[in-house]
């Protein structure tokens, strides 16, 4: 068999396509819209990557992290679930069920776990559950050949692989699950050959990224972001943009608003013309967290627990429409995405550069 | 008048069955097919229904074109001659590059309106923007006519309502051209190397004709439209480069 060259391995020197949609009632979904959605979206994709990320898919094990992982072989896998046993309670294993289609080939071993972290090995570890999960993430990526966590949040999942996204999501059979949220990615690589771990969404806990762009930042992003803990092993900008969102959210507990002032912060000249306030607090975070201004054309999707984010860069480099329809929100690099979804959909606007799009499911 | 049903059809077999028909088109159920009437020539009308595609009207070359809808990006790609007619929105770098003809958008535009249009001779492009425009409205402006008129819009999002008539950063390298913007411009902030001033009768003259156009097509009070004042845009000097890249 020939040789797939993985992600890292090399850069060849951008256009996708994203979409989300989100029940502010918390209802499910199945798969079905969001798939059809990237169909009039197709050219912006070039058949090397597709992904979809469902939160609200797992009920009947929203307390376990979900963790969704690639195998080269049944070799790997043996390894991975030795050290899968030492570290976790597994509650279950198994494998993602897929249709077998002539458009999607060359498929790893694709298999879930559901775990709960082992009382003990916390305590020992002094850990809290989220990084321990976190560690445990960056452990098998980076050290364990042949393995591949491409999901790790609880009561979510990512879903991608090489093909055009419309034949992934029926290949991962979407149709069959129920999401409060979804979001999804057509990918059309230009730096990297395209590997099922390249695919986006990116994840790591219940954060995902879709993302459409190429950020120039990216080294200076790494280089900061490698400060704590995590490990960029793939190349590609989404990966750094989901570790990012991990840092900025979960280590630093800043506000999703508060998010977006530090990746897409504005112009100071910008700034200086605000009420004082606001120039302080913009002010603040672009100074505290000036490596992780994102600078280039981006368009992103941030899933999390109960909620989207939508942002562009603040040159606004990248398409994003959103329309909105009873309790339902939709988001994409094109409006025709969002007709598919809902052909009377409302309000469709586009958001300013920098100008973060929140969705929350109400409580 | 022949009828397409674009449903069925992609962007390149859309486009074709367009091409072989003679005469005006009508083309329905659009859900963003590229390239829709590219290159067009001649005295035809294509009215489109939905939502095409991205580069509508790209290099169009004399035909008009009717929107029942809202357009993605890119419509007017450097095109060359006749008219483009939007009944919604329209998304970002409409009239990219534009030289000659004329697009007249009811609703409002993305960034980067009238990105490096051009005029020579002859050729004088005009863009009117019917709403409000993002930020980046002008940039590179070499040439041609681009108004903005500010008209609220009833199918406004609440977040569209409360922006200001233009975004950030409007005219940046601006270096030909004329921007017509209605209404109060005291907020908004131009780069160095252009100047604003009140529209004077001259200028109001040279935008009539295609202000009586747009009300008539879109059913406004063309005195409700003029009878507020208007700013008029224009660059400073003939260098405007000057110092912005390199010294020169």
């Amino acid at each position: 068999m020939m040789h797939t060259k993985r992600e890292g391995e090399i850069r060849i020197p951008s256009g996708c396509a994203i979409a989300a949609v989100i029940s502010k009632k918390g209802r499910g979904m199945t798969g079905e819209k969001i798939i059809e959605s990237m169909k009039p979206m197709h050219d912006r994709s070039n058949g090397l990557g597709g992904g979809f990320a469902g939160y609200g898919i797992y009920p009947e094990y929203k307390e376990q992290y979900a963790l969704h992982l690639f195998y080269n072989d049944s070799i790997a896998k043996e390894e991975c679930e030795r050290f899968l046993k030492d570290s976790f309670e597994i509650v279950k294993a198994e494998l993602i069920p897929t249709r077998k289609i002539p458009q999607i080939t060359d498929e790893p071993l694709i298999w879930r776990y559901f775990v709960s972290p082992l009382k003990s090995v916390l305590a020992s570890l002094q850990l809290d559950e989220k990084e321990y999960v976190v560690r445990t993430v960056m452990k098998i990526n980076t050290e364990m050949k042949g393995a591949y966590v491409f999901s790790s949040g609880k009561n979510m999942g990512a879903f991608k692989a090489v093909g055009f996204p419309e034949d992934v999501g029926y290949f991962y059979k979407l149709d069959e699950y129920e999401a409060y949220s979804w979001t999804a990615h057509g990918r059309y690589p230009t730096n990297t050959p395209g590997w099922w771990g390249g695919a986006h969404p990116f994840a790591l806990l219940d954060y995902s990224i879709v993302h459409n762009g190429e950020i120039s930042s990216y080294d200076a992003n790494r280089r900061f972001i490698e400060m704590f803990g995590y490990q960029c092993t793939l190349q590609t900008d989404t990966e750094v943009i989901t570790y990012i969102a991990d840092y900025l959210l979960r280590r630093q507990g800043l506000t999703q608003e508060e998010m977006a002032s530090v990746i897409a912060a504005p112009f100071w000249s910008t700034i200086q013309r605000m009420p004082p306030e606001e120039q302080k607090r913009l002010t603040y975070l672009r100074s505290v967290f000036s490596s992780l201004l994102i600078t280039g054309p981006f368009s992103i999707v941030l899933g999390f627990e109960g909620g989207l984010m939508a942002l562009n860069d603040r040159l606004k480099l990248r398409s994003m429409v959103v329309g909105e329809k009873e309790d339902k929100v939709f988001i994409a690099s094109e409006e025709a995405a969002i007709r598919v979804m809902e052909p009377d959909a409302e309000h469709i606007w586009s958001p300013a550069g920098g100008e973060p799009v929140i969705i929350k499911v109400e409580v | 008048m022949y009828t397409i049903d674009a449903s069925a059809f992609d962007y390149k077999t859309l486009n074709e069955t367009i091409r072989t028909h003679d005469g005006d088109c009508t083309v329905t159920h659009c859900l963003g097919q590229r390239f829709i009437a590219a290159g067009m020539s001649g005295s035809r009308i294509i009215s489109a229904y939905g939502t095409p595609g991205n580069a509508l009207g790209a290099y169009l070359n004399g035909a008009e074109i009717q929107v029942h809808g809202n357009t993605q990006d890119a419509v007017g790609d450097t095109m060359n001659e006749g008219k483009i007619i939007i009944h919604g929105s329209v998304g970002d770098a409409v009239g990219y590059a534009m030289r000659g003809g004329c697009i007249f958008v009811r609703g409002n535009a993305g960034y980067r309106a009238g990105i490096h249009m051009k005029a020579y001779g002859e050729k004088r492009p005009t863009i009117i923007i019917g709403g409000k425009c993002g930020s980046f409205l002008g940039e590179y402006q070499a040439g041609g006519i681009l108004v903005v008129l500010g008209l609220a819009q009833a199918s406004d999002a609440p977040e569209t309502a409360s922006r200001p008539l233009v975004g950030n950063f409007p005219c940046t390298g601006m270096h030909g051209g004329k921007l017509y913007l209605r209404g109060d411009t005291s907020q908004m902030e131009f780069p160095a190397y252009v100047s604003a001033h009140p529209a004077t009768d001259e200028d109001m003259r040279e935008i009539d004709p295609y202000l009586t156009e747009f009300c008539t097509t879109f059913g406004y009070e063309k005195s409700d439209v003029i009878g507020v004042p208007f700013t008029v845009v224009t660059p400073d000097t003939k260098n405007p480069y000057k110092q912005m890249y390199v010294t020169n």
